[in-house]
């Protein structure tokens, strides 16, 4: 009885909460004091996947997590400025995968930002991303908010060059979680060169918004949830007051504070991956801030993944649209010191796993 | 704590009440869900009885909740779609009162929370009662014979103290006590009689819990079985009536929303809008075409099927499900093709045949013959 009356108070929430990002402009104005800079959207598709199975044939359930996305994103009412790509469109980086997720992608009516994977980047290491996406490193400004984005999944030259016989066994390596042949992801001195020079001629007060696959900052190392030099690239932004960091590569909801420095992960729209807690008993850095989302059940293939967006003033508000499940909102706190579920936060309010015979 | 005591109460009064069905919960229900505000009374379930049939409470008289919730056709109506006065047709197939005490939502698409709100729209829905304002119910209560004496003793009111809310929550009480279950399904699975499903709804049982991915949205407890997640999905029933221009209705309707349109009067009214299912609650684009699970109890008693009436007939909505649903681009995951054997899908009719509950089992007979 306890549970129905938990059950029925969370619909209310749910209820409560889906109306509020359906209404993005309004909840806005309430948060408009705390940030400088101009309102907008983008929203943000992640970790596709797309996956060859034989000539034409792709694997149905990612082609479906993709479509959906785009599809959704296509309802948005007002319509975003832009979208964010936020890496791994393919699977195993074949020209095949990716012309299908761009077939898939060209629905979206509107600009798209492309971050790469380490899924679309170790079999031509970025020729074709570069040819028909996007640069692998590149910065751009909007509405007083300067973006940039890294290739965060380079790895050393050794590994990369010299220890496989082929590009497709070097791809298939870098596609295995626990490899202990893998290496770790690394942005590497030639961009964090760069980086340094990008923002010099920016004011220490614009908001920053980071766009990488991998998170900028280490939290397990077996599935490369981690970035080697992180903190050489937390050191280069940490001068600036207002910046965000925006990742994929994690497939689950996701977010944390380091010193000034806000990450938030974006969803997937392949599969969610297990939160390393679940999982291992290793030593690991799982953010204690973020409120996991539930376990996925096996029988709705769309549950644990979905898209999301985020509304401006930088660091404001970041939607997770859950599919199966209700959506959720992470903002800053109202000190803007580090960022909170808006609904279940605090331990009482999470809701328990899903439940199943 | 208190729900505890609740139930308690509702067991001691549902012995002397004379319109329960049972005198305690019948087997393979769980305890009926009762708000800390609206405790039952045999008084008040009567009164709710009465309001409940009082055609009065209509535009032109002729229309009372019973009209479309017949006690005789298992508080459904047999219709795909419903008829309010003037004969005017709705968009949305009259659910079953039965058991409804159980949904933590109420209509198709959970616009409701309680019975007791729900109770109050129909009402002044112009193509159900038809009236313009809640204010003409309360006259004919104030003015009536009996009612006001028993309003006074189930709510210690004076007539001129009784508010639509008080209607509601004796409307909702009645409703509270229309559950059934003790079917033969349940006197197989919960109470211990293995000769009281055929050899075929035993296998069809099987069929529900693994190959036929039932279970998992029509959910089956260890202890009891409401047959509903609470949720909603789209099998893609009427989603033809928005094809391509979705985005376009969807947006209109969110701008209408926004500027205050009645969701009750849109969704019954417009035929478009009623297609969008639970997106007029959440406006959230994946909720597009989903509806609320409903229960499977009195399943064979209570066609036309699904939220527009569209299926006439269990076989074919087996076949919906067999196929994967109808193709839309909302399509909910869970639903995919089952592949389902001529004889599979006979032993699963036969298992939702057995979930009608003996005081309704007589309706199988008429429908049957039919």
């Amino acid at each position: 009885m306890k549970e129905r009356m938990t059950r029925r108070t969370f619909l209310k929430v749910a209820g409560a909460l889906t109306a509020a990002v359906a209404f993005p402009v309004s909840r806005v104005e309430v948060a408009l004091g705390q940030t400088p800079g101009q309102k907008f959207t983008f929203a943000y598709i992640s970790d596709s996947h797309i996956t060859q199975i034989k000539g034409t044939q792709f694997v149905r359930n990612f082609d479906n997590g993709l479509k959906k996305a785009v599809l959704e994103v296509n309802f948005m009412d007002p319509k975003p400025d832009f979208v964010i790509f936020g890496g791994d469109l393919a699977q195993l980086g074949k020209g095949e995968e990716f012309e299908h997720g761009l077939e898939m992608m060209k629905d979206l009516a509107l600009p798209i930002k492309w971050v790469i994977g380490e899924h679309d980047y170790y079999l031509d290491l970025g020729k074709y991303w570069q040819e028909k996406m996007a640069p692998l490193y590149y910065s751009f400004d909007h509405k007083g908010v300067h973006f940039v984005v890294l290739n965060s999944i380079l790895t050393d030259d050794d590994w990369t060059n010299k220890r496989w016989s082929t590009p497709e066994e070097r791809m298939l390596q870098m596609a295995r979680l626990d490899n202990p042949d893998g290496s770790p992801f690394m942005v590497k001195e030639e961009q964090r060169a760069w980086l340094k020079k990008d923002l010099a001629k920016i004011k220490l007060e614009t908001p920053i918004i980071v766009l990488s696959h991998s998170p900028l900052y280490k939290i397990f190392k077996p599935w490369n949830f981690w970035t080697d030099d992180a903190e050489q690239v937390q050191a280069i932004l940490k001068p600036y007051k207002n910046v965000k960091i925006l990742h994929g590569h994690v497939h689950q909801v996701l977010y944390n504070q380091i010193g000034n420095l806000t990450f938030n992960a974006f969803m997937a729209t392949a599969w969610p991956w297990p939160y390393v807690t679940t999982y291992s008993q290793l030593p690991n850095k799982m953010p204690a801030l973020t409120v996991p989302m539930n376990r996925a059940d096996p029988f709705k293939e769309r549950d644990g993944t979905g898209w999301g967006h985020f509304e401006l003033p930088i660091g404001i508000v970041h939607h997770y649209e859950l599919w199966e499940n209700p959506a959720r909102t992470v903002r800053k706190t109202p000190d803007m010191k580090q960022p909170e579920d808006t609904q279940y936060q605090s331990p009482e309010k999470r809701i328990s796993p899903q439940k199943h015979y | 704590m208190g729900r505890i005591h609740m139930v308690l109460l509702f067991f001691l009064i549902g012995i002397s009440a004379t319109f329960l069905w049972a005198a305690e919960t019948p087997l393979g229900l769980p305890p009926i869900p009762m708000p800390s505000d609206n405790p039952q009374t045999p008084e008040k379930i009567a009164l709710g009885k009465r309001l409940f049939e009082d055609k009065r409470f209509s535009a032109d008289g002729t229309v009372s909740c019973a009209t479309c919730h017949d006690p005789q056709k298992a508080f459904a109506d047999g219709l795909a779609t419903s008829e309010g006065i003037k004969k005017l047709k709705g968009t949305r197939n009259a659910p079953t009162v039965v058991n409804a005490a159980y949904y933590d939502s109420q209509f198709w698409d959970g616009r409701r929370s309680s019975l007791e709100e729900q109770s109050k729209d129909p009402l002044i829905n112009p193509i159900e009662h038809g009236l313009p304002s809640h204010g003409p119910i309360l006259e004919t209560i104030r003015g009536d014979g009996s009612y006001p004496s028993q309003f006074k003793s189930v709510f210690g009111v004076a007539p001129q103290q009784i508010t639509i809310d008080h209607v509601a929550k004796a409307i909702a009480s009645f409703e509270r006590n229309v559950i059934s279950g003790d079917s033969p399904f349940d006197r197989f699975l919960y109470g211990g009689d293995k000769t009281a499903l055929s050899e075929s709804a035993i296998r069809g049982l099987e069929i529900y819990r693994t190959k036929g991915r039932c279970q998992d949205c029509h959910t089956i407890g260890q202890t009891n079985a409401t047959f509903t997640d609470n949720k909603f999905h789209n099998l893609g029933v009427g989603f033809k009536r928005l094809e391509s221009r979705a985005i376009q209705i969807a947006n209109a309707f969110r701008k209408a929303k926004q500027e205050g349109k009645d969701i009750d009067k849109a969704v019954l009214g417009d035929q478009e809008i009623s297609e969008l299912g639970r997106f007029v609650v959440t406006l959230r684009p994946s909720d597009i075409g989903a509806f609320k699970t409903s229960t499977l109890r009195n399943i064979a008693v209570t066609a036309p099927y699904m939220h527009d009436g569209s299926i006439q007939t269990l076989e074919e909505v087996i076949e919906l499900y067999n196929r994967g649903g109808e193709s839309n681009p909302f399509l909910d995951s869970g639903i995919r093709p089952l592949n389902l054997t001529d004889q599979e899908k006979a032993d699963l009719l036969a298992f939702l045949k057995s979930l009608t509950s003996p005081q309704f089992a007589n309706i199988v007979q008429s429908t049957r013959k039919e």
